[in-house]
């Protein structure tokens, strides 16, 4: 039978939902703590630094990104910031100005070539340099798919812990963002997590990318960095202009709740907050949790949260069949499986190429994931 | 080329599909048999490939009556009947499946080329002579197009290749450079590429061509380059002001050229308002075409239900809503 959505689903994600987030979130102030010193490869640890954490700007994902690349290249003189037209500033302004002020040797551009420029970035990283490469929408990161997954992932396994390219961190914006089509909207991040020996980070505001990307750079392990495209000028908020670090593998509770846990990361978080305020208005409490690092991602946090509501929906926009969703439904149905008051439930993009006019019935809106939050909560 | 994602500006034809029109009469120029696969910059050669201005606008907004049903989009523009392949939104993409398509023309004895076309940035995609190498090495009747308009988007093409000599880049494969914006040169060369391409195998023709606007919409196209250098490039080698001048010089009455104009701005306008019209293509025909047989493989919506979708190559229900 033929799915024919009823028109209250049809309304949807919608263009440049911008859900500015009004408050300041207390920040999690992690000193920057210094890398461990590797002799075999030796990457060195920043030498000074202390938090500046008494000032804010107000800045968007883009400037909390290009924010954290600044510090990073700072506190990191063997560190490299390459991809391609990321010398004028990036297609998003994410590396605005880092050209001029840290030389051409530090901040350049690179020719049309991802597998290049990834392979490349592994050969730097495994002589000691932070490599920050940029694939400039993830929609191309095949090519370098090889190099990741052959070279990356396995460089500190099968050269038994000689070298290593924990330097590498792989930069690439990603998901929907109302007219990308199949080209400028995919979430390829569980092709990643799939890939023992690399970390895979989302993050879903602008303090939460500042952090994250700093922690990443300076994380031993290679890092996949996927920068939700669409909160790069719709999310803003006052975010520290010092350096800082969140942790990797821990995830956020953003708000907490009796009745049901909502996970998601990225974009897909700002979904789920509006459609738990939605859920509110019906008398359903929703836990939300940010996983921010999906590899590894917080067994603990979510077990635990899922532990006391009875009940668990992931939501992501990447399709379906095969998502990371289906990898936390699985460990969290066996772990808490005596915990659960009804089946846990992904609420997820569908099994088809990310369509174009249709982008709005093939996202996981709002609506689609109240509609689920019901369902669970009556089972 | 006067390609504009999305644009309800008039557009110029750029001198390239001109240059590369279905000839009937010798065999050397291009034809219909001959197939051609190009980039995202698609819509000029969907014009000469069977398509109207009213079903590539129509593709444009998104509409059913487009090229593609409205599915397919701006980069995605296809003609099965007269062997265009498309329209491929990934860079380079085009330029190995450019060889495989020139592979059957071969094995079925076909008098037909495949054409490849691929801009300066794309020249740099590891893919691309791994393409050259096969063709190469199976004589494959391929022309390889590469449309150098001296900017792979904000890059340009001396900061991002060691030689822009882009027709010496296929070492062992024979190249050609010629004027982009002249529509004779154009039709020239093509003519020799058709004819050394089936006696002799693979060659690259390098056609030197500019970019007025940006690469796409978000693009001011500005930040890389002056004004200036825009505005020389479209005084002294914009391709139809010179077909203009070719028709003055050759006793054309100026009457006759205004009014060629005027017809075509209205064909695009009239195209422009009636794809504005077109109804968009239904929900259903999310589900179409990801599989061949859907019925051996479920899919599944936001929520998790099965779909079953049925599978329409020729869209009936087009006639239904339009």
């Amino acid at each position: 039978m033929i799915l024919q959505p009823s028109s209250r689903l049809s309304i949807g994600f919608g263009i440049g939902l911008a859900l500015r987030r009004q408050h300041s979130r207390p920040a999690e102030h992690v000193a920057l703590q210094a890398s461990r010193h590797d002799e075999a490869t030796n990457i060195s640890a920043p030498a000074k630094h202390s938090p500046q954490n008494s000032r804010v700007a107000h800045m968007n994902m883009a400037n909390a990104v290009h924010s954290a690349l600044e510090a990073a290249m700072e506190l990191e003189p063997k560190s490299c910031v390459f991809g391609e037209d990321v010398a004028f500033g990036g297609v998003f302004r994410c590396t605005v100005g880092l050209q001029s002020r840290f030389g051409k040797n530090r901040c350049f551009n690179t020719p049309l070539s991802e597998q290049g420029i990834v392979g490349f970035g592994i050969g730097l990283a495994a002589m000691g340099w932070k490599a920050i490469c940029e694939i400039q929408f993830a929609d191309y990161i095949y090519p370098a798919f090889d190099q990741m997954v052959n070279e990356a992932a396995k460089y500190r396994y099968r050269s038994g812990g000689m070298y290593n390219v924990g330097g590498l961190t792989l930069r690439a914006p990603y998901g929907a963002v109302g007219h990308g089509g199949a080209y400028h909207s995919q979430s390829p991040e569980s092709f990643f997590c799939h890939v023992p020996g690399l970390k895979v980070v989302i993050p879903s505001s602008p303090m939460e990318a500042k952090g994250l990307l700093l922690a990443s750079i300076f994380e031993p392990d290679p890092v996949v960095f996927f920068e939700p495209k669409m909160m790069y000028r719709t999310s803003a908020e006052d975010v520290p202009t010092g350096s800082f670090t969140i942790p990797l593998g821990k995830a956020r509770v953003i708000s907490t709740g009796q009745d049901i846990t909502l996970v998601g990361w990225g974009q897909q978080v700002v979904v789920l907050m509006e459609a738990a305020k939605l859920a509110k208005q019906e008398g359903v409490s929703c836990e939300i949790i940010d996983l921010r690092t999906l590899q590894p991602w917080d067994r603990e946090t979510v077990i635990a949260s899922v532990e006391k509501t009875g009940r668990l929906l992931v939501s992501h926009e990447a399709p379906l069949t095969g998502g990371f969703g289906a990898e936390l439904v699985a460990e969290v149905t066996k772990k808490a499986f005596t915990s659960l008051l009804s089946p846990p439930v992904r609420v997820c993009g569908m099994d088809t190429p990310f369509p174009l006019v249709l982008e709005s019935i093939y996202l996981p809106s709002a609506l689609r994931v109240l509609e689920a939050i019901k369902s669970s909560v009556l089972y | 080329m006067g390609n504009i994602w999305g644009c309800l500006a008039p557009w110029h034809r750029s001198s390239l599909p001109a240059g590369l029109p279905h000839c009937n009469t010798p065999r050397s120029l291009l034809q219909i048999n001959d197939s051609l696969i190009t980039t995202y910059r698609d819509h000029c050669h969907n014009l000469t490939r069977g398509g109207s201005v009213f079903d590539t606008m129509s593709e444009l907004f998104g509409r059913a009556t487009g090229t593609t049903r409205g599915i397919g989009g701006s980069m995605h523009m296809y003609n099965k009947a007269e062997n265009f392949y498309g329209g491929n939104g990934i860079v380079g993409s085009g330029i190995p499946n450019g060889a495989g398509i020139a592979f059957a023309h071969k094995y079925r004895m076909e008098p037909n080329v495949c054409v490849t076309m691929y801009g300066d940035g794309a020249a740099n995609q590891g893919q691309k002579y791994e393409a050259l190498n096969l063709a190469a090495l199976w004589e494959l009747p391929c022309i390889f197009v590469c449309e150098n308009n001296h900017y792979g988007m904000g890059t340009a093409e001396w900061r991002a290749a060691k030689s822009s000599q882009f027709f010496t880049r296929g070492d062992y494969i024979p190249g050609i450079k010629a004027d982009g914006m002249d529509v004779l040169a154009v039709k020239q060369v093509t003519q020799f590429a058709k004819q050394y391409a089936l006696d002799k195998g693979p060659i690259i023709l390098e056609l030197d061509t500019y970019r007025y606007h940006g690469h796409s919409m978000s693009d001011p196209g500005s930040t890389y380059r002056t004004r200036d250098e825009i505005n020389v490039m479209r005084q002294s080698r914009d391709p139809i002001d010179r077909v203009k001048k070719l028709l003055l010089e050759a006793g054309v009455p100026p009457e006759d050229i205004k009014k060629t104009e005027k017809d075509m701005k209205k064909e695009v306008d009239d195209a422009i308002a009636e794809a504005k019209k077109a109804p968009e293509p239904p929900l259903t025909w999310m589900w179409r075409n990801v599989y061949a047989n859907p019925a051996s493989c479920t899919l599944r919506d936001v929520g998790g239900r099965y779909v079953t979708p049925v599978h329409d190559s020729h869209y009936k229900d087009l006639q239904q809503i339009a």
